[in-house]
């Protein structure tokens, strides 16, 4: 027993001794990982409490699952379910697929000063801050002069208020963050395909194969597993979709389409400063994302053999 | 010679995806330019559609108004002070953690990288940080702004994958013989060889703090401390144009219109900076990119 234990102290004193200066390193990493993001998960036992400002996370009373059930049972949660979910499940259904379309066509291109001219263009947006972004939505979209109101009443109609109405938040939410991210998005598509063997190009070339037929039967094929990375990905934020934006683009008139679980949680959190409550939400929205995760990465990997673990 | 059936559905391929590129580059790019047109223009001439193509009625208020404002200035200077610091403990951090975590013999890897990707599946969320934010005494400081977003695990993924396949293991070992310790290596070789990746973590956490505001709207209460982007908010989005941007003696209407004039300026000066910088950078963030995530 004593000669096993020696050996174990050896070998790890020998690890030590290789590894010690990469430890070191990590140190600085390491305390920032447990001071910004693993002491927050220690506070999200409030959801389990009734916070007490006097007394602190720790002195609070417990109360089970009481803010969960409050939530549940309030008249908001339905409505911010289905908000949350059509918002994010109409994104993924339209913002989806367009990069990987904006990736093939790119790829098609034989003229290189025209493909990097389109890339560079089309990558920009996404350095745009959200508040530029949303403020461009304003100036755009004003019934008194934006530029698509002006066009509309140019052809005889009457100007709509785009911001002020329920029925365009969705629409324009998910076109602008097309307008803003499908470029950056492609760059890992557009990697995809360059990674894809020239010798399957130069086969379906001698096979007479055209353009259309490649794009189907080897550009497709060839970026599936990162599509489907990527959809996995996509999956795992649905319940936590842009508070930035919603947050911003939300206002009186807007607001039955415009809450969402992730700015419901900002306001009753730190407007109206119900703790315990808005962590609760919180917990719940990040429980449910990782379900998420979990199931259709499980189905990825019996459909398909890709997933993420 | 006989064109083949093979040749001609090419041609109309090759048609319609270059038509539709065209197209989209420009629905890209009108908007912006579109800003840029307006910001040098005759408010009223924008408000009736006139100024689609070039400037209409050359002049330079808005632009005069924004630099005469002192709080766009403070906050101007107090997000060059956030980017700068902030970015410069990002890329510190970030190539500690990467550096270790690429070498395949370390002991630490696999639980380190399992701790560090944990936290984007599951975070303490808003009110317990916000709470930890508060008991730290960091609420309503500037090191929140700088503390707060100091490492970004994508980032150390790319960064941790490039060192991996641009300095392979044999280098070190090599080294090592001659004595050479992983630190001397860090510094020597690594940060030398990674002048692609470091701009590329550069221009990512750059950008991200350039164009922070959420941190900025939960842990800031002084408004000496808000970053450009807060105060943008309240002009761009809320319509709260300063009101000391605007005269005394100014009418209603005149006011308004000046109002336009400076949410087109004030969307040029603030993203100007970010514009300038990209292309410099562009070159080798495509390239580090692509080894960061297809070999992800």
């Amino acid at each position: 027993m004593n000669g096993f234990k020696k050996v174990v102290i050896q070998q790890i004193s020998k690890i030590l001794k290789r590894d010690w200066q990469l430890v070191v390193l990590t140190l600085m990493p390491v305390t920032y990982f447990v001071i910004f993001h693993y002491l927050p998960m220690y506070g999200v036992q409030i959801a389990f409490k009734d916070y007490i400002a006097a007394k602190g996370i720790v002195g609070s009373p417990w109360v089970g699952f009481k803010q969960f059930q409050r939530f549940f049972n309030s008249y908001q949660f339905w409505p911010l379910i289905k908000n949350t979910l059509s918002l994010s499940v109409m994104q993924l259904l339209f913002g989806f697929p367009v990069p990987i379309m904006l990736a093939i066509m790119l790829n098609q291109l034989k003229q290189q000063k025209f493909k990097r001219f389109v890339q560079t263009v089309t990558y920009c947006p996404h350095f745009i801050s959200i508040i530029v972004m949303t403020g461009m939505l304003y100036i755009f979209l004003s019934p008194r002069n934006g530029l698509i109101n002006l066009f509309i009443k140019a052809l005889g109609k009457d100007p709509v208020f785009f911001v002020g109405d329920p029925k365009w938040f969705r629409p324009i939410f998910i076109i602008s963050g097309i307008w803003q991210n499908a470029g950056w998005s492609a760059i890992i598509y557009i990697a995809a395909l360059a990674g894809i063997s020239p010798d399957l190009y130069e086969a379906a070339q001698i096979d007479g194969a055209s353009k259309f037929q490649i794009v189907r039967h080897i550009d497709l094929p060839g970026i599936l597993p990162t599509a489907i990375t990527m959809f996995i990905l996509e999956i795992g934020k649905i319940m936590n979709i842009g508070f930035q934006k919603a947050y911003l683009m939300q206002n009186g008139l807007n607001i039955s389409a415009s809450e969402i679980i992730p700015t419901y949680i900002y306001k009753v959190g730190l407007i109206d400063a119900q703790f315990s409550y808005s962590a609760a939400i919180g917990l719940f929205n990040n429980v449910i994302n990782i379900i998420l995760l979990v199931s259709v990465n499980k189905l990825a990997q019996k459909t398909s053999e890709h997933s993420l673990w | 010679m006989k064109i083949s059936f093979k040749d001609k559905t090419d041609v109309i391929f090759d048609f319609i995806n270059i038509s539709l590129l065209v197209l989209i580059t420009l629905a890209v790019l009108y908007p912006l330019y579109f800003i840029v047109i307006a910001s040098f223009s005759e408010p009223d001439a924008i408000n009736t559609g006139k100024v689609l193509l070039f400037p209409v009625g050359f002049n330079t208020t808005g632009y005069q108004r924004i630099f005469a404002e002192t709080s766009i200035w403070n906050a101007y200077k107090n997000t060059i002070f956030y980017t700068v610091f902030g970015t410069t403990i990002n890329i510190v951090l970030t190539m500690f953690l990467a550096y270790p975590l690429s070498r395949k013999e370390f002991f630490m890897r696999k639980p380190l990288t399992f701790f560090m990707m944990f936290t984007i599946y599951f975070s303490g969320g808003l009110i317990p940080t916000y709470l930890l934010m508060r008991s730290l005494n960091l609420y309503n400081t500037p090191f929140v702004m700088i503390l707060l977003p100091a490492v970004n695990v994508f980032n150390v993924i790319i960064a941790r994958t490039n060192i991996k396949y641009s300095i392979p293991e044999e280098l070190f070992e090599a080294a090592s013989i001659d004595g050479c310790s992983h630190f001397t290596f860090l510094f020597k070789v690594v940060f030398p060889l990674s002048k692609t990746i470091i701009s590329v973590l550069v221009l990512y956490y750059g950008v991200a703090h350039w164009n922070e505001f959420m941190n900025g709207l939960i842990y800031l209460k002084d408004e000496s401390l808000y970053p450009l982007q807060l105060v943008l908010r309240g002009i761009l989005v809320q319509n709260q144009a300063a009101a000391d941007m605007m005269g005394d003696v100014e009418s209603l209407l005149e006011q308004q219109r000046a109002a336009e004039l400076i949410k087109y300026g004030l969307i040029i000066v603030t993203t100007l900076p970010v514009l300038v910088i990209y292309p410099f950078l562009q070159k080798y963030f495509a390239k580090g990119v692509m080894i960061g995530s297809v070999k992800g």
